[in-house]
């Protein structure tokens, strides 16, 4: 048995594991080892990835590519690849990820499951939306094959169905063309809600990527910085200096603290600090894509300091037209509970949904929030924050959950009745014993 | 223009030599001729090295493992269609100690694998590469070979005579243009150790074993721990005296 965690590190608890090997021999594993649960970089910071006293099929050794055709954009390749290592080979050749989260040491497989999705929702949609097919392997030795064109039903069950419908082995992606690896990115710094939305509003259009931060503390007004940005085109990638396409430099958080480091004092201090000094360099400038789409790789295991307890990240998403008022309720609530959330990201979606029944995009307003594990002071939050959400006919986004309660996620997820038809008996993860029963 | 290389490895489907050849194929288009006891997997490496190196060729041969006829033959083979740059030898088996202790059948697969096989593919090789004064022969020991513990020895004493195998070697090209390498993992997180997680060992990623043994190689290193940590732990433990060693439960 080994100790396994998530993200949010809020549990550290025994599972079996079992490491998949390549695509030939993965569906004879997961029949032979099953009941059990995929896991790919265990990056679902809640209890999505994990199945405590079961076991875990790891998948970050199913790694290889299948096949690229550099006419089309068409990439196969198998599950646990990591979106890094389609990145650092496909941008040199002018092609690149539709849709990238916040971080890119995560696996196919893993993105799938959540149906991720990225700056870039009112463009290109989320990760299912550019998945043109995908193998997965059930516990009782079935493969079955699915698309938006085959058996699209298993499809839709599958894209956001966090692990619960079978193993996906491989995946056909498709990908799209890019001049370079250069952003024009903007960052504009505001001073309340209404502002955030305008600029939101008139971005879209002509902004490929749009993200903002907020300084959640800030009383009574909602500061932050809105940035956005677009790829440079071919022509201007020829004036910037041909610079190496190196990974980010990056460090390691590199131990554990008893207690969290995040706490009221420290975080006033940061979101100030942070706000000024962004404030000071805002304007335009031309960015790599890696620091401007994944900024936080940069401190491997930065999830460490928080401290022992773990946190927890709230991620809601509430329809457009009561999007104002409602995050407005949610920051007021956050503010007067004085429990602070210093990555706090505030996000437009785009007008359509995700395409999985259990996938979270929806036409609205997204706000995430991390806030360190302080117990029942947390939960209390918390209950606010959902009853606000639930009011709004809102969402919480299961790739971040770890709490919600079962009522919460079937008035979110209406379309989890039909989802379960789908589901392999031989799967089962924490997030589904709690949400769903069984 | 520098020359293609040609690169030759053994056990091509084991995980710690599939990163090695996609670092090898990174930067230059090679010919990687990638040997295993499976078409099927190998050709699954093989694509997905093609994908990361279109122009890279990656014809791929099946071989019984401990058959001295078939191991010469494929080696001549391999050299009838030029000479070869760098052979990686990577394959190993490591079963439960406790098993081999049980099954001699098991005992005698795990000295075959782990020592004999290797060193037939190593001497196969060796006779070309002296034949043409040139060639680079990297073969993957561990450090379990260092000193035998009541946990892993039938293991370790064949990666021993690895160790022992690869001196006699460096020894009889030491006035040649052949270089002869000995590379010593510490626990790596591959599938053939998925089993010592349970006991919660810290294992280093195969990522940052394969690019210390890649520049390892470039380097000529003559012995390449990975991480290098393992070099100071194991002079530490090679050197502990028995009434203390015989006292540890490892
Ligand atoms: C720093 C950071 C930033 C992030 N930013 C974003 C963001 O901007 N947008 C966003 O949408 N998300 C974001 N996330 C969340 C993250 O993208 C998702 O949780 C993602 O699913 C993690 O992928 P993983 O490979 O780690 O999968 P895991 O977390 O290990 O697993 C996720 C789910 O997928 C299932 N699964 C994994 N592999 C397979 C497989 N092969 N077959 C079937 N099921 C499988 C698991 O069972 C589990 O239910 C972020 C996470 C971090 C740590
Ligand atoms: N992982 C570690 O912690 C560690 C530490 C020190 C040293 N090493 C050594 O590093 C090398 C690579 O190990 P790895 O961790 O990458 O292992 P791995 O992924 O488990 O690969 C093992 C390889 O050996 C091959 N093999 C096993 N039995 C065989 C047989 N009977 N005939 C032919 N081929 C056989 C396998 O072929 P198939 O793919 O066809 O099964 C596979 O290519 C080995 O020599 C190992 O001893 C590993």
């Amino acid at each position: 048995m080994v100790a396994v965690h998530s993200w949010g590190r809020l549990s550290n608890q025994e599972h079996r594991v079992t490491m998949l090997g390549d695509r030939s021999q993965a569906g004879t594993c997961v029949k032979n080892t099953a009941p059990g649960l995929a896991y790919g970089m265990g990056c679902s910071y809640g209890d999505a990835c994990l199945n405590p006293q079961g076991t875990l099929w790891l998948t970050t050794n199913l790694n290889r590519f299948i096949a690229f055709d550099g006419k089309s954009g068409r990439l196969r390749c198998e599950a646990g690849v990591l979106l890094r290592d389609i990145q650092q080979l496909m941008v040199p050749r002018g092609w690149m990820l539709p849709v990238s989260p916040g971080t890119q040491l995560i696996t196919v497989g893993g993105a799938i499951s959540n149906d991720v999705h990225g700056k870039n929702h009112h463009v290109e949609g989320s990760f299912g939306d550019h998945i043109i097919k995908l193998s997965l392997v059930r516990t009782d030795g079935e493969t079955i094959h699915c698309g938006p064109e085959e058996r699209s039903e298993w499809f839709a069950a599958t894209v956001g169905g966090v692990g619960l419908t079978g193993v996906i082995t491989t995946a056909e992606l498709q990908l799209r063309p890019v001049a370079g690896p250069w952003i024009h990115t903007e960052t504009i710094p505001y001073r309340q809600l209404s502002e955030f939305i305008e600029l939101a509003d008139r971005s879209e259009a002509q902004w490929e990527y749009t993200v903002a931060w907020i300084d959640c503390l800030a009383k009574n007004k909602a500061r932050g910085l809105f940035t956005r940005g677009s790829h440079v085109h071919e022509k201007e990638c020829a004036n910037e200096k041909p610079r190496a396409l190196t990974p980010i430099r990056s460090f390691n958080f590199p131990v554990m603290p008893p207690f969290s480091m995040v706490n009221r004092l420290s975080l006033r201090l940061f979101n100030m600090g942070y706000y000024h000094l962004k404030k000071l360099k805002s304007g335009e400038k031309i960015s790599h894509y890696e620091p401007f789409f994944y900024p936080l790789d940069k401190i491997h295991n930065w999830s460490r300091m928080y401290g022992r307890k773990g946190f927890f990240q709230y991620q809601s998403v509430v329809p457009r037209d009561s999007g104002y008022d409602v995050t407005r309720a949610m920051l007021k609530a956050i503010s007067q509970s004085h429990e602070g959330s210093f990555l706090a990201i505030l996000k437009t979606f785009g007008n359509r949904q995700s395409l999985g029944m259990l996938g979270f995009p929806a036409p609205g307003i997204t706000l995430a929030l991390d806030f360190p594990n302080h117990g029942a002071r947390t939960e209390k939050l918390f209950k606010r924050l959902d009853a606000i959400v639930r009011e709004a006919k809102g969402r919480l986004y299961l790739a971040k959950d770890a709490r919600m309660p079962r009522a919460m996620f079937e008035t979110g997820y209406p379309k989890f009745h039909d989802f379960m038809l789908y589901r392999d008996p031989g799967i089962s993860s924490s997030l589904s014993r709690r949400l769903m029963g069984s | 223009m520098t020359s293609r290389k040609r690169i030759v490895i053994v056990g091509a489907t084991s995980a710690i030599a599939r990163q090695c050849a996609r670092l090898w194929v990174k930067d230059h288009p090679s010919d990687i001729i990638l040997l295993g006891r499976n078409e099927e997997k190998l050709a699954i490496l093989a694509a997905d090295l093609k994908v990361r190196s279109p122009k890279t060729r990656i014809p791929c041969m099946q071989a019984d493992f401990i058959n001295p006829d078939h191991i010469q033959s494929v080696v001549n083979q391999i050299y009838q269609e030029g000479p070869v740059t760098m052979v990686l030898i990577a394959h190993g088996f490591l079963p439960l100690q406790k098993l081999c202790q049980e099954n001699l059948n098991l005992c005698r697969e795990a000295l075959a694998i782990n020592a004999l096989s290797p060193v037939l593919f190593a001497e196969a090789f060796a006779t070309h590469m002296q034949k043409v004064n040139k060639g680079t022969l990297a073969v993957i020991g561990s450090v379990a070979g260092d000193r035998s513990r009541k946990s892993n020895y039938v293991y370790g004493a064949a990666k021993g005579m690895i160790e022992r195998y690869v001196q006699g070697l460096q020894h009889r090209f030491s006035h040649s243009q052949v270089k002869v390498i000995l590379i010593k993992p510490g626990p790596t997180d591959t599938p053939m150790t998925t089993h010592l997680k349970e006991s919660g060992r810290k294992m280093a990623g195969v990522d940052r074993v394969a690019m210390d043994m890649v520049r390892g190689i470039a380097q000529g290193k003559r012995v390449i721990y990975t991480p290098r940590i393992w070099r100071f732990i194991m002079g530490g433990i090679r050197h502990l005296p028995y009434f203390i060693f015989n006292r540890m439960d490892i």
